[in-house]
Order: C-alpha cells, then sequence, then structure tokens
C-alpha cells in the first residue's frame, strides 16, 4: 500500500495560519509597547548592577531598627483585622442581593453587581487615597479603604456560595412560618457558614499584604516605616522593614491556610 | 428508657464549649483592641460619614479639559505598554523557574532555592517593589516593568510549577527510554502537557499586570498611577474621578478578554 505520502498534521493550513497570525501580533504589540515607552535611553544592560549594588547596600540588616518597626506592624495586623470585619459586615448584604436566588429583584441584583465590580477594579491603595480625604490620614482611613476593597471579594465569593445551597431547605424553613430575618438565620446561613469562615480568613490573609503599603499615601501601618527608610536611602532599615514584612506574611499564610483546613 | 434527658448539640470544630467560648472571646477581644488601636471611635467615623456627602459632591461630575484627556490616554497607553512587555518578560523568565522549583523534575537544593525566591516574590505587595525599583534605577515604566516581571515570575513559577508536579509521569519515562535527551524529554514529555494551563495562565496574568500597572506609578514606577496621585494632590477631584473611571474601563476590557481566551483553552 502507498501510505507514504500520507503525513499526520496537528492543525490544517487555516489554523497553522492563524495560530501564525496570533503570534505575530503579539509580537508586534509587544515590540510596539517597548518603543512607545521610549526607555532606550536607559541601557539595559546597567539593570543588574544597579540591583546588585542595591542588594549589598541592603546587608546586613540594621537590627537595631526593630524596635522602631514593632509599634507600626501591630497597626498594620490591626489594619488588617478591622477591614475584614468591616468588609465581612458590609458583604453579607451585598452578597445576599448579588446572589440570583436571593436577590429581590433584577434591579437589586445589578445593584450588587455593580457594587462587586466596582470595588474590586479600584486597588486599594486608591482606596486609601479616597478615604484619608475624607477621614484625614491614619490608620482609619486604611481600615476603611481595606474593608471596601475586600467587599467585592466576599460578596462575589460568598454570593456564588449562596447560588450554591439547597433551597429545599430554605422552603422547609419558609413553610414552618419563619420571617425573612429568620429565613436567613436557619435556612441560608448555616449552608454558608463554612466558606463564610473560610473566605473571610483567606481575605485577612490577603489583607495583611495589602495593608503593609496603605503608609506610602498616608494610611497608617509599616508602609509609613518602609517609605521614610527608603526616601532616606537608608538600605540596611529597608532590608529590616522587608524581613519582617516577609516573616508575617508567611506566618499569615501558615496560619490562614491551618485554620482554612479545619473549616472545610 | 429515660430518653427525656438526652439532648443533641451540633458538633464543633473545637473539642469542649469552654474552648470555643474562650476563642470566640479571644477574636471578639482582639477586634476590640484593633478598633481602638487604630482610633475607630465613633464620633470621628460620624463626622467622616457626615463631610463624604459633601465630599461626593467634590468628586462629581467626572471631568477634565481635552487636555488632560489627553493626558489620561497617554498615561494608560503607557500603563497597559508596561503590562504587555513585563507579562511577556515575567513569563520567559518564569519557565525555567517553574522547572526547578517543581519537585518531580530538580534536585532537592535547587527545588528549595527557587520555592524561597517564589514566597520572597509573593510576600511583597507590587508597591514595595516599586518604590524600590525605582530608588534603584529611577522614575519611569522601565521601574515599574522590572516590578511587575518580579511580582508575575512568582505568581506564574508558583502554578506553573506545581502543574509540572502533577504531569504524568508516565508519558515523560515513555519518550525517555524511547532514547531521548534530556532536552528532548523536556520537549515531548513534559512542554506538551502543560500548554493549555500555560497559555490559560499567562492570559490570566496579564490580566493581573494590567490591573497592577495602573496603580504603581503611585510611586513613580510610570503609568496612569502618576497623573491620579498628582491630581489627589492638587485636590482635583472631578479630574480623579475621570481617572478613576478610566481605570475601572480598562480593567474590565482586560478581565472580558482574559475570562473569554481562558474559556476557549479550557
Amino acid at each position: 500500500m502507498a501510505t507514504d505520502d500520507y503525513r499526520w498534521e496537528r492543525f490544517d493550513r487555516r489554523r497553522r495560519l492563524g495560530r501564525f497570525v496570533a503570534v505575530l501580533v503579539a509580537a508586534v504589540v509587544v515590540l510596539g509597547s517597548w518603543e512607545f515607552m521610549d526607555i532606550s535611553v536607559t541601557r539595559p544592560e546597567t539593570i543588574p548592577r544597579e540591583i546588585g549594588d542595591l542588594l549589598t547596600r541592603m546587608y546586613p540588616p540594621d537590627v537595631a531598627y526593630t524596635t522602631e518597626i514593632v509599634g507600626p506592624l501591630i497597626e498594620t495586623i490591626h489594619i488588617a483585622a478591622l477591614g475584614t470585619v468591616g468588609a465581612l459586615v458590609l458583604s453579607l448584604p451585598v452578597a445576599l442581593i448579588a446572589a440570583e436566588n436571593t436577590t429581590p429583584n433584577a434591579a437589586t441584583f445589578w445593584l450588587g453587581k455593580l457594587i462587586v465590580t466596582v470595588s474590586r477594579s479600584v486597588n486599594t491603595i486608591i482606596w486609601a487615597l479616597f478615604f484619608v480625604v475624607v477621614f484625614g490620614s491614619g490608620p482609619l482611613a486604611g481600615a476603611v479603604a481595606i474593608a471596601f476593597r475586600s467587599v467585592g471579594f466576599l460578596g462575589k465569593l460568598l454570593g456564588e456560595e449562596i447560588e450554591e445551597i439547597d433551597f429545599g431547605q430554605v422552603e422547609a424553613i419558609r413553610a414552618s412560618g419563619a420571617s425573612p430575618t429568620q429565613i436567613l438565620l436557619y435556612g441560608v446561613l448555616p449552608q454558608v457558614k463554612p466558606a463564610l469562615v473560610g473566605l473571610s480568613i483567606y481575605r485577612w490573609d490577603i489583607n495583611i499584604r495589602d495593608s503593609t503599603v496603605l503608609g506610602f499615601v498616608g494610611a497608617g501601618g509599616i508602609g509609613v516605616q518602609l517609605f521614610r527608610a527608603v526616601n532616606a536611602f537608608a538600605w540596611q532599615s529597608v532590608a529590616m522593614v522587608l524581613l519582617v514584612i516577609l516573616g508575617v506574611v508567611v506566618v499569615t499564610e501558615s496560619l490562614s491556610a491551618y485554620t482554612r483546613g479545619l473549616v472545610r | 428508657m429515660a430518653t427525656g434527658e438526652r439532648t443533641w448539640e451540633r458538633p464543633t470544630v473545637f473539642r469542649r464549649r469552654e474552648i470555643k467560648w474562650a476563642v470566640y472571646a479571644g477574636i471578639v477581644g482582639f477586634f476590640l483592641w484593633s478598633g481602638w488601636g487604630v482610633g475607630a471611635d465613633p464620633a470621628r467615623i460620624a463626622q467622616g460619614l457626615g463631610s463624604l456627602t459633601s465630599l461626593l459632591g467634590d468628586f462629581f461630575p467626572p471631568t477634565a479639559t481635552p487636555r488632560q484627556a489627553t493626558r489620561i490616554f497617554e498615561k494608560m497607553l503607557e500603563s497597559v505598554a508596561m503590562a504587555m512587555v513585563s507579562t511577556v518578560t515575567g513569563i520567559v523568565l518564569s519557565i525555567p523557574i517553574a522547572f526547578m522549583a517543581a519537585e518531580n523534575l530538580s534536585p532537592k537544593p535547587l527545588y528549595a532555592l527557587n520555592r524561597g525566591f517564589i514566597s520572597i516574590s509573593r510576600a511583597f505587595n507590587a508597591i514595595i517593589i516599586a518604590i524600590i525599583a525605582v530608588k534603584a534605577i529611577g522614575f519611569g515604566p522601565l521601574a515599574g516593568i522590572i516590578t511587575i516581571t518580579f511580582k508575575t515570575v512568582g505568581f506564574f513559577s508558583k502554578l506553573l510549577a506545581e502543574d509540572l508536579e502533577d504531569i504524568d509521569m508516565g508519558s515523560v519515562d515513555a519518550v525517555r527510554a524511547a532514547g531521548a535527551s534530556p532536552i528532548q524529554t523536556l520537549l515531548y514529555g513534559v512542554v506538551p502537557q502543560i500548554i493549555p494551563r500555560f497559555a490559560g495562565l499567562s492570559v490570566y496574568r496579564w490580566d493581573i499586570n494590567i490591573r497592577t500597572s495602573t496603580i504603581i506609578g503611585i510611586v513613580g514606577a510610570g503609568g496612569i498611577g502618576s497623573v491620579l496621585l498628582t491630581a489627589f494632590n492638587r485636590y482635583d477631584y472631578q479630574y480623579v474621578t475621570a481617572i478613576l473611571l478610566a481605570i475601572v474601563a480598562v480593567v474590565l476590557v482586560a478581565e472580558g478578554v482574559s475570562a473569554v481566551v481562558r474559556r476557549r483553552y479550557q
């Protein structure tokens, strides 16, 4: 049999052409972006040297600086905790109206979606800029910023959990003559409680990371100390602050993973 | 049988009820301490909320003069360009790191070293990296590219390494048994198994990078963030709202594109 001229090919000609065009477009966009930014004045080959230089200046970390970090660090942890609680309180109604099966009508459903979207697309640091204007600089603005940023995350994921609950239980509670509040308390809440706890802890973990930078715009926490050290070119102090942040984040992450393992 | 006295209690994760209440009390106590620590007294909150309504009047309606609109457009392009370039550089750098950070493909010391690097990259917020990059190499988009590349490497190599750990080693062994060199084993045994996830992850990270590139300008690393901070500092709040709307729009478009592309690969 003359099977010699058969060849197996993964893609036919049209798809190959399509892939080629896609790669070409991507390459042009990336090269065009590089040209657009006009950064050829700085020679790229100096970057590794600059960074190496920075690292040698950071070593060894200034251990004596630790005493000045402890206060702001505790403040950071407070901001994250309070922001998470605030977000939890605010996100419960948002989640209820953003879930298709518990929202009263189409208008409230879209309102819920809108709140979720706006909260998620505006970064914590931008929320912080805004709330520094409202509350004045300090950790309170930071905590409120963290809360507003987290509402979208919690509202979205909690809403998805609510959409997946067993509605039979809710109807059973309603059939026994419960008021709307009681239906929420005994029909909906028990079914989403594990997810509620897990998501809150997960968000708290993220919030600890986020709250380390709030100080750059005057919203309190360890970022203030870091900003000050960087502006003074006190690289050894900077290294110390970075080490402390790394430690806290690692501890938070393992604590969060452990607790989420318990509720799952 | 005396069943009248038996009651049912919901099981909890805690071993004893006393422990449960102690934990709850501890948590509540901590939050009270937090509230006191950040100075969240009701009077101050009420005062803030009171000024909020008049402030919202300052923020709305969003306005931008033609010159300001051009400025938003140009700086937004810079943000998107930064995200484009650093997604590519980040992914290229991630590939070797991901292979070295996969437990089944890499020797132990190399594995530990690369995992450590990934943890460091993930622990620090982009703004922290940006502020250091700006001090090291100066203001502008180059610092932004370095920042986003660094953050991309941590994210991308972690998830790619986890995918590499999940691959079917049988097909890798088959390729090796056919007499392939180590490079050929990677190319024909490992790579085809992770290509779909790789594409999905790239687009997802590109989406995150667009978001990041819109804010790191706040510390001077290029992009729209610098315009936002200047507008805030000049109390030009209606211009601020216009910039925020532009950011939200770009973020939503990126999110939509990313969602569509990822659905095609799943």
